[in-house]
């Protein structure tokens, strides 16, 4: 019995069949457990009961426009990086309805009031644990707060993950933001061949652990885990100098990099879609047949659609090069202005999802060869 | 199975979802102001919202129509002048706006505001000010109009500047006589005159050519076309104004009014909260970049 002796910080071992008793210990505590499952030859984000819906053996290949499911035949449930899919479908769903309103006589509102669901997100990597963190500091700003992010937000759990095996696309260790977890995770993952490590990282956390035995882990267990995790800090192949990013972007806003990038991107947004941080939303006003009610939704938009700058006198940035260049100074530079903190976190998902190919590490790179020379 | 610390509060969801919640308003009054263009008045229908409601010249309404949407209208009225109406002037040009040329006194429409910066009719108090505007850029500036007139001992020489396509489209023609009594040196032009057109055609910026400025004590106050503030923003310049006493004031598509939704962004900027009116001094770096 070494429950009573646990607190923040503590690692025990965890048989890996006894993550679906924490799972169950989740849903009776009214928390939706979502996590990855392998569908349609990819990873994405769903609900989840336990072991049985993990991508179990299953690798992610991942390259520019390129992404390849591998079965491994390992007994491993979390080796796969990143999901095809973020978790901020989860706290700023793309498309929600905000309120009813109603012609009877006059205009009435009726709000949408619903419940925000209690999310247990299994499996949350580092990267995408800052990109959560990047987006609180848009949604549950002092000056805005978003009410259905927030309910969300304020109920979550986090079961995080530690990467072991970085995929191609990815370039956390670029951005400050991983591979390994530091904190505010309620608890930690490190998956290894026969047993789960698991870090005890809020009191929400270790009240889940409460009343049940553990063992502790053996010097060698944790040695291996270390270990791994340094292995995987090394093995990350792709970097990003982020040296005064924010000056480099906005200070060459007539660089001929934009012009070349321009003719390539084919604007159809995937990189907004699958970015963990892209928050921009559009409101839509969808009307009954007989134009007495008309519900309006909030619903996902991206800087790359045409209509996205667009006012009665035209558009604003009616050119490919223009909306290219808004995306990437806005994250890797005005973002900063804006919320303090740079808007990427290495998951490279922008990458591989991209149609063109288009890598953003690769224009950064050629942008600051441009400006040297 | 275990019991966990939950947080109570969240988990007991006590949120409601007020985002983008309008209040309803209703028409009051309407009066044609040229073609494709009328004022209308609002007033809210719960009186409690009505008496909160304070703006200041230069800041926005996002007025909802069912059905099809928000528009960002800024308010064409001072405050105290209109006792607290809403006042917005509309071009009927875009999908919400063109519904809000069908509307009937007595009808309801969708109000969230006001959003944004307002011109800085305090902080110019003592100077000479340069107003210049261009078609639909005149609303914007008509209740800095009106208040200045209410203030008028406390500036200097107000010259207002303004342009439209033909002088069917001049806006606010029965105010024209009331201003020129306020001492306010007005300056219209027209791009293309009709019949009876016997004033100047040509744009705004060309009537810098016309006065002189004090550059150490005017202020500008500029709305209208971006080509036409760069220009007005240019003749400024070239007379010595600092760019800190040249405001500009600009329109982008905006969704939220609350630096949320991202689509007004524009470098730093959301355009919607810490504009639409601006310092050219905190603009200028970016201003010219072309489809930025």
């Amino acid at each position: 019995m070494i429950d009573k002796t646990l607190t923040i910080g503590s690692t025990i071992a965890l048989p890996k069949p006894e993550l679906d008793l924490l799972l169950a210990d989740l849903r009776g505590n009214g928390f939706q457990t979502v996590g990855p499952h392998l569908q349609d030859e990819s990873i994405i984000y769903t609900n989840i009961d336990g072991l049985k819906d993990l991508p179990r053996g299953m690798l992610s290949e991942q390259a520019p426009a390129s992404y390849r499911m591998i079965q491994t035949g390992k007994e491993r449930y979390f080796d796969f990086i990143p999901g095809g899919q973020s978790w901020k479908q989860f706290l700023f769903p793309p498309r929600y309805s905000l309120f009813n309103a109603v012609k009877d006589g006059t205009w009435q509102l009726q709000e949408n009031n619903e419940p925000a669901p209690h999310y247990a997100l299994i499996g949350v990597r580092a990267c995408e644990l800052a990109a959560i963190h990047i987006q609180d500091k848009i949604f549950l700003r002092e000056d805005f707060s978003d009410p259905i992010c927030r309910a969300r937000r304020e109920s979550l759990f986090i079961l995080a993950v530690n990467c072991l095996d970085p995929d191609a696309t990815c370039f956390c260790v670029s951005m400050g933001c991983g591979p390994r977890h530091r904190a505010a995770f309620d608890l930690c993952l490190t998956e290894l061949d026969d047993v789960f490590l698991v870090e005890v990282g809020s009191e929400l956390g270790r009240s889940l652990l409460f009343n049940r035995t553990f063992d502790l882990p053996s010097a060698f267990v944790q040695n291996s885990a270390n270990l791994a995790m340094e292995r995987a800090a090394g093995a990350m192949m792709r970097t990003m100098d982020t040296s005064d990013l924010p000056g480099l972007l906005t200070g060459n806003l007539d660089a001929e990099r934009w012009t070349e990038v321009g003719k390539r991107c084919l604007s159809c947004a995937n990189c907004t879609l699958v970015c963990p941080t892209c928050f921009c939303w559009d409101a839509t006003d969808q009307v009954d047949i007989l134009g007495k009610s008309t519900r309006r939704d909030r619903v996902w938009d991206s800087c790359f659609n045409p209509n996205y700058s667009s006012v009665v006198g035209g558009n604003t940035r009616p050119n490919i090069r223009s909306r290219y260049r808004q995306w990437l100074t806005h994250k890797l530079g005005a973002w900063k202005d804006q919320f303090g903190v740079l808007g990427c976190v290495g998951c490279g998902r922008c990458i591989t999802w991209c149609p063109a190919g288009i890598d953003l590490t690769e224009e950064v790179n050629a942008i600051r060869a441009e400006v040297k020379t | 199975m275990t019991t966990m610390l939950l947080n109570t509060a969240a988990h007991s969801a006590g949120y409601t979802n007020k985002l983008l919640l309008p209040h309803w308003a209703e028409v009051v009054r309407i009066i044609p102001e040229a073609e494709g263009v009328t004022t209308f008045q609002f007033k809210f229908i719960d009186p409690e919202v009505q008496s909160r409601y304070r703006f200041e010249p230069g800041q926005f309404n996002m007025l909802y129509m069912p059905g099809y949407g928000e528009a960002a209208i800024s308010m064409s009225s001072d405050f105290d002048t209109d006792h607290g109406l809403l006042t917005h002037t509309i071009r009927h040009i875009g999908n919400v706006t063109k519904a809000t040329s069908r509307l009937k006194v007595g009808d309801m429409v969708g109000m969230r505001g006001p959003f944004g910066t307002s011109w800085p009719l305090e902080a110019i108090e003592g100077m000479d000010v340069v107003i210049a505007c261009g078609g639909i850029g005149l609303p914007p500036l008509r209740g800095a109009i009106h208040r200045i007139i209410r203030n008028r001992g406390k500036y200097g020489k107000v010259i207002l500047l303004y342009g439209a396509r033909t002088p069917k489209d001049l806006m606010y023609p029965s105010e024209y006589d009331a201003w020129q009594k306020a001492d306010i040196e007005m300056q219209v032009t027209v791009d293309r005159g009709d019949d009876d057109w016997t004033g100047r055609v040509g744009v705004v910026p060309m009537w810098f050519y016309h006065f002189r400025v004090d550059p150490h004590k005017t202020a500008v106050l500029t709305c209208g076309p971006e080509i036409m503030m760069r220009f007005v923003i240019y003749e400024a310049l070239a007379r010595r104004v600092p760019s800190e006493h040249i405001y500009i004031s600009l329109e982008r598509n905006m969704k939220c009014g609350q630096g949320a939704c991202g689509h007004c962004q524009q470098g730093p900027f959301f355009i919607c909260k810490d504009g639409p009116v601006f310092p050219f001094r905190a603009f200028e770096h970016i201003f010219n970049v072309e489809e930025y």
